[in-house]
């Protein structure tokens, strides 16, 4: 068995650097130069971080799904560590967009939680994800723990498009989707730079959870003291 | 790597397993030849079961290899299973079945007839009980049972885990009778142990493990 | 797998007091639920549905955990595998054995439902089929989760925790189905919510066949 590498270098926190800019821009037009949507007024500005938040945790969620697939065929430990750090983020990102969602729907509509489809799926996947954490918690051997997460993560995964539509046919009044295409070009910056900023702050999260990770991994898959040379040869 | 002999059943290579932090098995390497009787020795916690369950493929070495009649343990896993049973310190019984119930369950699972099944009770002692619950049954009478699991199976490499365990002195000569009977139809048994005195006329030789590794 | 499903038949016969169990357990939520609603005829006729399925559901968590008992006690489960058996079959044995268990139970809660919320309906064809088919939804991902959970030591927290939800669209579906026979569907919409669980049962009874073997072997 491999051991997973441990990296080091500095690209995950050029990437949070780089993603703080492009949030600071991105809201900073989002708040301040973009005019007021006609319908929903200042209301609406939340969706310039709503929207980023919701692409990117979707997006976090997919990332975990590849890596538990990877996992499955190539029991390789570095997929294990990298899943462990995609869920744990894209069960923050499924917070924030459940709270923002509320936030949201509270002057929208005029109560907290709306059985909106993709806020429900997203309030779904988020104790699906959490159930995933605490099933981690509680397998000591590591080769156990990283094949039952992925068994877990395939078959949570497997239940988005299903509990989306159901949900939409459970309750089917609501407006549509917002991506940039239904949205006039003058959002379109804040937007999009939001987006890309919510992206590289997740992927240098993802990557420093993965490191954190993987030095776990190393000491718990490390190797019998006999193989790691000779003690005396240490000693001296 | 030189050639192997055609003739080793069981090829143990560097092989390593961990539980949690400790090193059950480290870098363990011996084989034994067909139709002979290896005998397991070391204290409690030595790693014995440990390597007798990697040799079942019951768990996985960390590292190493294991070859079980030519067959890699962990890639050709299933031709593994078919060749080998291991009597484990878990019984693997149903506690709400009876003893025959059980041997049925096994029988079904193997696809094999069940005809053999009465007398494999009567050869282990337990014909009088076969009809009982096994939960009623004492350690030794399920060791029996578990026995009776394993001749059902008639395996190429038997692996035994304490077999003289909580067994009576009756037990003791059966468990003799058993790994000679096996011994003389060409299988090979290893088995795990703390009675040495006995054990030694039976085995033609001996491994000794101490913390995870072979020291004699 | 027939040996695997007559083996489970056997443990779940000899286990049958369980079952009773279990009934009381379901029909003691139902009876419960009442008193979160109120008396309330016709709330509680209108909740109905729901309240059945999440009693089921409930009762779910603890066959579901129950039936891996057996196989844990001796490690049985290991035996069995190490014989060999291909653990798909052992797979779908135990997972029909649970289906048959939880359409059985839901079966016999119909009755508790009827009295306690005044909640009858003529066509019991269709309603059978749909506690088979949302019994399905639950025993398919339910018989993965509990083999894992079998295993570790928070079992009682784990199983519903992971559960729970999965289920969302199969107990969404079953709990549409069951009020549309209920209360009268004059939209003829209980058609398409009984695909949707069809589906759902598809796919989980597939995926966890798969990938069980990845979570019994080592």
């Amino acid at each position: 068995m491999e051991l997973p590498n441990h990296k080091t270098g500095s690209a995950p926190y050029w990437m949070l650097a780089l993603g703080i800019v492009c949030l600071i821009a991105g809201s900073y037009v989002g708040l301040f130069r973009a005019p007021a949507e006609a319908y929903m007024g200042q209301v609406q500005r939340i969706m310039y971080v709503h929207v980023p938040t919701a692409w990117n945790a979707l997006l976090a969620m997919t990332f975990a799904f590849a890596c538990a697939v990877v996992f499955l065929f190539k029991a390789d430990f570095k997929w294990d560590a990298r899943l462990e750090a995609a869920i744990e983020v894209g069960v923050l990102l499924a917070f924030l967009l459940c709270c923002q969602g509320a936030i949201w729907a509270k002057p929208t509509w005029g109560v907290w939680w709306d059985w909106d489809p993709r806020l429900t799926t997203t309030a779904v996947l988020l104790f699906a994800f959490l159930g995933i954490l605490a099933l981690r918690k509680f397998v000591d051997d590591p080769a156990r723990r990283a094949m039952w997460s992925s068994v877990a993560t395939i078959i949570a995964y497997a239940d988005v498009p299903i509990v989306y539509y159901s949900v939409r046919w459970w309750n089917s009044l609501h407006q549509q989707q917002s991506s940039p295409s239904t949205v006039s070009s003058q959002f379109y910056f804040p937007l999009r730079a939001n987006a890309f900023g919510v992206l590289f702050l997740m992927t240098g999260f993802i990557m420093i959870r993965a490191r954190i990770a993987t030095l776990r991994l190393r000491t718990e898959l490390a190797a019998p003291p006999v193989l790691r040379g000779d003690e005396a040869g240490e000693m001296a | 790597m030189s050639a192997v002999p055609a003739e080793s059943a069981v090829e143990v290579e560097g092989v390593s397993r961990r539980y949690g932090r400790r090193w059950a098995l480290a870098d363990v390497s011996f084989r034994v030849p067909a139709a002979s009787v290896l005998m397991i020795a070391g204290r409690n916690g030595a790693g014995k079961s440990t390597l007798l369950r990697v040799l079942a493929t019951a768990i996985r070495p960390d590292r190493g290899r294991v070859r079980v009649g030519g067959f890699d343990a962990v890639r050709e896993r299933e031709d593994v299973r078919k060749r080998t049973a291991l009597l484990s310190h878990h019984n693997y019984l149903y506690e709400s079945l009876t003893a025959r119930e059980n041997l049925v369950v096994v029988a079904d699972h193997l696809r094999a007839s069940r005809d053999s099944i009465d007398g494999i009770l009567a050869e282990v002692g337990l014909a009088a009980r076969a009809h009982d619950l096994v939960s009623t049954f004492s350690a030794g009478m399920r060791k029996r049972l578990s026995f009776a699991r394993i001749l059902l199976q008639q395996p190429r490499v038997v692996l035994l885990d304490e077999p003289y365990g909580a067994l009576d002195p009756a037990g003791f000569d059966l468990v003799d009778a058993f790994i000679r009977a096996f011994r003389e139809r060409g299988a090979t048994v290893l088995f795990a142990t703390h009675q040495l005195e006995r054990s030694a006329k039976l085995a033609d030789a001996s491994l000794v493990l101490e913390d995870g590794r072979v020291v004699a | 797998m027939i040996a695997a499903l007559r083996k489970e038949l056997l443990l779940q016969w000899r286990s049958r007091a369980q079952f009773l169990a279990v009934f009381v357990f379901g029909a003691a939520s139902l009876l419960l639920f009442s008193f979160a609603v109120g008396p309330n005829a016709r709330a509680l006729r209108t909740f109905s549905a729901g309240f059945l399925w999440l009693g089921l559901l409930l009762s779910s968590t603890l066959t579901l955990a129950e039936s891996f008992h057996a196989e844990m006690e001796n490690r049985a489960l290991e035996g069995l595998l190490l014989l060999p058996s291909d653990p798909r079959a052992l797979y779908y044995g135990k997972a029909i054995a649970n289906w048959l268990q939880l359409t059985l139970l839901g079966f016999a809660l119909v009755p508790v439902m009827v009295v306690l919320y005044d909640a009858g309906t003529l066509e019991l064809a269709r309603l059978a089929v749909i506690i088979a088919l949302g019994a399905a939804g639950l025993s398919a991902p339910g018989t993965l989760y509990a083999a894992m959970t079998s295993q570790v030591k928070a079992k009682q927290t784990l199983l519903p925790l992971l559960l729970f939800p999965l289920i969302v669209p199969a107990l969404l579906a079953s709990v549409k189905a069951t009020s549309l026979a209920i209360l009268g569907d004059p939209m003829a919409q209980s058609r398409s919510w009984m695909a949707l669980l069809a589906a759902f049962d598809l796919i989980y009874w597939s995926l966890c066949g798969l990938l069980y073997g990845r979570v019994v072997e080592e």
